[in-house]
């Protein structure tokens, strides 16, 4: 059995070890706003965080995250009824498109933020690489300038 | 599946729904109550004929309008929603003829609508389905209309309440007013009288474009706060009670055929419910599924996966063993050798290009491409004895609904087909593929499944974007300008293995011949040659426009470079030739050249077009119409002596007549144009030994955020009070204004797409 915390509840995983910590959020909890895109850590729409640091779920096995602390989607804002920063510059901007892929760039750039807290374009360029099929790349740039400066002000 | 069920399943459902006979949409409404006394407009079940023999499934209630007491107007949505913006679009056509205020609108999805009539299968809801980019034109005077019946059912309760005469009666946002007696009423406050009043049968009158408060304005889309917080519900996040998880495995080589499966181990492995071999469709038969493979059947995804893994599969041997993008490519250049199909031919083209001045004469490249959406494939089915239930990710719920009949055998009328929000389409999803797979294996099973395609899966198969070589041979006059005109395509119709196609028909869906510049040049003639390959074709975004548009505005620079020309001057006066054509093709019936020369005006002026460029810098233009709109793309690149290529700064223009949500349009227009240079920088789907080389985003690199210049402008610029589609227009000419401005920032001329690693290899020699 694997105990870890799921957006501050401590949860229990009796099933294969093998499975990635994608599909245990997916079928196991129903934590579906973290999405599976390619299965192989390269597209970064299953962005989660460990331990505060954004990974891809769909290459990390359940058995890795033991004892540790997951924040997905669903736990990124401070509250009910309240928006992440990041969260509020992507709905201010307006950026998703079919928004398949939004979760994975809001978790991304939650993590980005934190050590690039006023980011020039390059860090922008040197360091976001999550896919968007959309093309919604315009927008998620101003979004993240947008959430740097929300979250300064704060 | 039988081959008769196949043959009864429509190819292409974006052009297969004139089985449905197009019935008077507002006909079809009727008004009601809600349980809490609301009042709804759309089509309750009662309507419904034979509803005696109807599954409970069938009897739900599907509304456009649901007026709560407390004013919140809950506005139903007919149509898929894969990122194009639709939902928002269509929802403020219904609040800005309803009068409401657009923050108290929400809005609801509405399932597949078919009624059975004598004649056949009819909409009950109207026309469900989008492709081509006919999403909002479709639906723009029904839905405003079905916003002005509410309207009018609330003015007519109201003047019922104050005994007033209807005419002294209007609204305000949210409110009936009646100024000479005084009295105002809201919405709320009026619906339970108006839910007793029956459907105007007048047609209601429809505002004049002045009065317009919310359509025309830029409006966020109304579904970010679920995207962005989780909560939106794709199809692979559906969830149902008792549901089983499913995947196929699929053959590596392109129509392979299962020989023998050693299913032994994978029916050891925990979670794994069952195992079963699927009959796909005979190699070079017509398909509509692609699948013949073996279905995996667990507790979890996840435990399907394993079991896949598990299984030995045997293959026979397939006939495509042996095809490979090599022979493919080889071969087009073989036939254009030779003499083709003459399928467009006016003047005297060989007697024109004898007497030129010049002649001109290049050849393109263009590549297999795949849809690759972010979602992949997915579907939820449970077919049981007298129903199934479907939520899919799909683009057409009618083509769905058809995939379901045909491998269920039951009625379409049992079959209820719910649309999840969708990850993406791009043209992929107007085939119900997976939809029919899925019904297979719930059938099969008796379970409620969810198959799940992996993103190998998809990639692998996908109806694809035909590749195809052209070549285009111009004679000049002595000013430099083109007399006679030819174009040459040896390619990969995507046509191919379609139902009822007959082989002189094949070119029709990769040359369009009314497109620019077939009207300003007196010889002009087209030229088709149809190649074979098993890779399954489809439409993607913009179909043959994307290729033909980057091979007929490169050649236009090509001509303009060596005559001493400017690319902007030729485009120009070839376009000032036509006040008006017509236009045969989808997106007609005219087109007018003149609205493509604002916009390359435009997007030159914006850019500063003409002005002296630093060495190693370049500006490139390009535009095309596309399915009724205009588009046009002024890039700046940079290219250094090692040939590494920066996209410095994007200018775009869209003209898509009138721009019912100018936000959501430059939202298409930017997706479009990325969606383009992506495609051009990296992507391409090959064959070796008959099978898919790339199979995830490691080998089919899509853009990053990296490559997009932070200076890039969307404009919309309207022209009249028509909307037009804009999906799709805002992607042919991105890739070619990209590849002009890269041969003036370099002098390499890119020929061939995409331009992996072309340029470095050009400017080492």
């Amino acid at each position: 059995m694997i105990s870890f915390r799921i957006n501050d509840k401590t949860i229990q995983f009796k099933d294969d070890p093998a499975t990635p910590l994608l599909w245990v959020l997916r079928d196991h909890f129903q934590l579906t706003g973290t999405k599976f895109g390619c299965g192989i850590g390269e597209c970064g729409a299953c962005t989660v965080h460990i331990n505060g640091k954004a990974q891809s779920s769909c290459i990390t096995p359940v058995s890795s995250v033991s004892g540790k602390s997951i924040v997905t989607i669903e736990g990124l804002a401070p509250g009910e009824n309240q928006l992440h920063p990041v969260q509020q510059a992507w709905l201010d901007e307006d950026v998703p498109q079919c928004g398949y892929c939004q979760s994975g760039q809001i978790m991304a750039t939650v993590d980005f933020l934190r050590r690039h807290p006023q980011p020039s374009d390059k860090d922008i360029d040197d360091n976001m690489t999550n896919l968007c099929r959309c093309g919604t790349y315009v927008r998620i740039r101003k979004a993240i300038h947008r959430a740097a400066r929300l979250s300064r002000d704060a | 599946m039988s081959e008769t069920h196949q043959a009864s399943l429509q190819p292409n459902p974006a052009q297969g729904d004139s089985q449905t006979v197009d019935y008077s949409r507002r006909r079809f409404l009727v008004v009601g109550a809600t349980v809490s006394g609301g009042l709804l407009l759309g089509l309750p079940a009662i309507a419904l004929p034979n509803r005696g023999n109807a599954s409970p499934d069938d009897r739900q209630i599907g509304f456009f309008i649901n007026i709560l007491a407390n004013g919140e107007v809950i506005i139903g949505n007919n149509q898929p929603e894969l990122g194009q913006g639709l939902r928002t679009t269509l929802a403020m056509l219904v609040a800005e003829e309803l009068d409401v205020d657009w923050g108290k609108v929400r809005i609801e999805s509405m399932p597949l609508g078919l009624l059975k009539t004598a004649e056949g299968y009819t909409w009950k809801y109207g026309g469900q389905g989008v492709g081509g980019s006919t999403g909002l034109t479709s639906n723009w005077t029904f839905m405003r209309e079905v916003g002005a019946s509410g309207r009018l059912l609330l003015i007519q309760a109201a003047a019922q309440l104050w005994n007033v005469p209807l005419e002294q009666c209007t609204t305000t946002p949210g409110s009936v007013i009646c100024e000479k007696a005084g009295k105002k009423a809201h919405y709320g406050e009026l619906v339970l009288l108006a839910s007793r009043l029956s459907v105007p049968q007048s047609t209601a009158p429809l505002k004049s474009m002045d009065d317009f408060r919310i359509i025309g304005k830029p409006h966020n889309n109304k579904e970010v706060i679920d995207i962005i917080t989780g909560k939106a519900r794709y199809g692979i996040d559906t969830s149902m009670p008792n549901m089983r998880f499913a995947v196929i495995a699929r053959s590596p080589v392109l129509n392979g055929r299962v020989a023998s499966i050693d299913d032994s181990a994978a029916r050891k492995l925990k979670g794994v419910l069952d195992v079963f071999h699927i009959e796909g469709p005979e190699p070079d038969a017509p398909y509509h599924i692609l699948a013949h493979g073996v279905a995996v059947v667990a507790t979890s995804t996840w435990a399907a996966i394993q079991g896949r893994n598990a299984l030995k599969v045997k293959w026979q041997e397939s006939p495509s063993r042996n095809d490979s993008s090599e022979k493919f490519w080889q071969q087009n250049q073989e036939m254009l050798a030779g003499t083709g199909q003459i399928v467009h031919d006016q003047g005297d083209f060989k007697a024109a290009l004898g007497v030129a001045t010049k002649v001109i004469q290049h050849r393109y490249e263009l590549p297999f491409v795949s849809h690759a959406p972010l979602e992949p494939q997915n579907c939820y089915a449970w077919v049981q004895k007298d129903r199934a239930h479907i939520i899919a990710p799909t683009q057409m719920p009618s083509g769905a609904s058809r995939a379901a009949a045909a491998a269920t055998g039951l009625e379409r009328e049992h079959i209820r087909v719910e649309m999840s929000r969708v990850g993406g389409g791009f043209g992929r999803r107007l085939n119900n593929d997976y939809v029919a797979e899925a019904c297979i294996i719930s059938k099969r099973t008796g379970w409620p499944i969810k198959l799940q395609w992996t993103r190998e899966d998809d990639m692998t198969n996908d109806f694809y974007r035909p590749g195809g070589t052209h070549e285009v041979i111009a004679g000049l006059d002595e000013k430099g300008l083109p007399t006679a005109w030819s174009q040459r395509l040896a390619s990969g119709s995507k046509y191919y293995r379609r139902p009822n196609m007959q082989n002189e028909n094949l070119w029709e869906a990769e040359l369009y011949p009314d497109d620019f510049p077939k009207a300003m040049i007196k010889n002009f003639r087209l030229e088709y040659f149809h190649n074979t390959i098993g890779l399954p074709r489809g439409s993607w975004r913009a179909p043959a426009h994307t290729a033909n548009a980057f091979v007929v505005q490169s050649f236009l620079d090509e001509i303009a470079h060596a005559t001493g020309q400017d690319p902007l001057a030729l485009r120009l006066e070839l376009l000032g030739r036509v006040e008006q054509q017509p236009y045969g093709n989808h997106g007609g019936p005219t087109m007018t050249p003149g609205r493509l020369s604002r916009l390359l005006k435009f997007v030159a002026d914006r850019i500063d077009y003409g002005a002296d460029q630093a060495p190693g810098r370049g500006v490139g233009i390009a535009g095309h119409f596309t399915f009724g709109g205009y588009a046009a793309h002024a890039i700046e690149v940079s290219v250094n002596r090692a040939g590494s290529l920066k996209i410095e700064r994007i200018v775009a223009a869209i003209d898509c007549g009138f721009a019912a949500n100018p936000n959501a349009v430059a939202a298409q227009l930017q997706g479009a144009t990325i969606d383009g240079l992506s495609t051009a920088l990296n992507l391409e789907i090959t064959v070796r030994e008959g099978r898919v080389v790339q199979q995830n985003f490691d080998d089919y690199p899509l853009m990053q955020i990296a490559r997009v210049p932070s200076r890039f402008e969307a404009h919309v610029l309207n022209y009249d009070d028509t909307p037009t589609g804009v999906g799709e227009i805002g992607l042919p000419s991105s890739a070619p204004a990209l590849t002009n401005a890269i041969y003036n920032a370099s002098g390499v001329r890119i020929r061939r797409l995409p331009i992996t690693d072309q340029l470095k290899k050009a400017m080492a020699t």
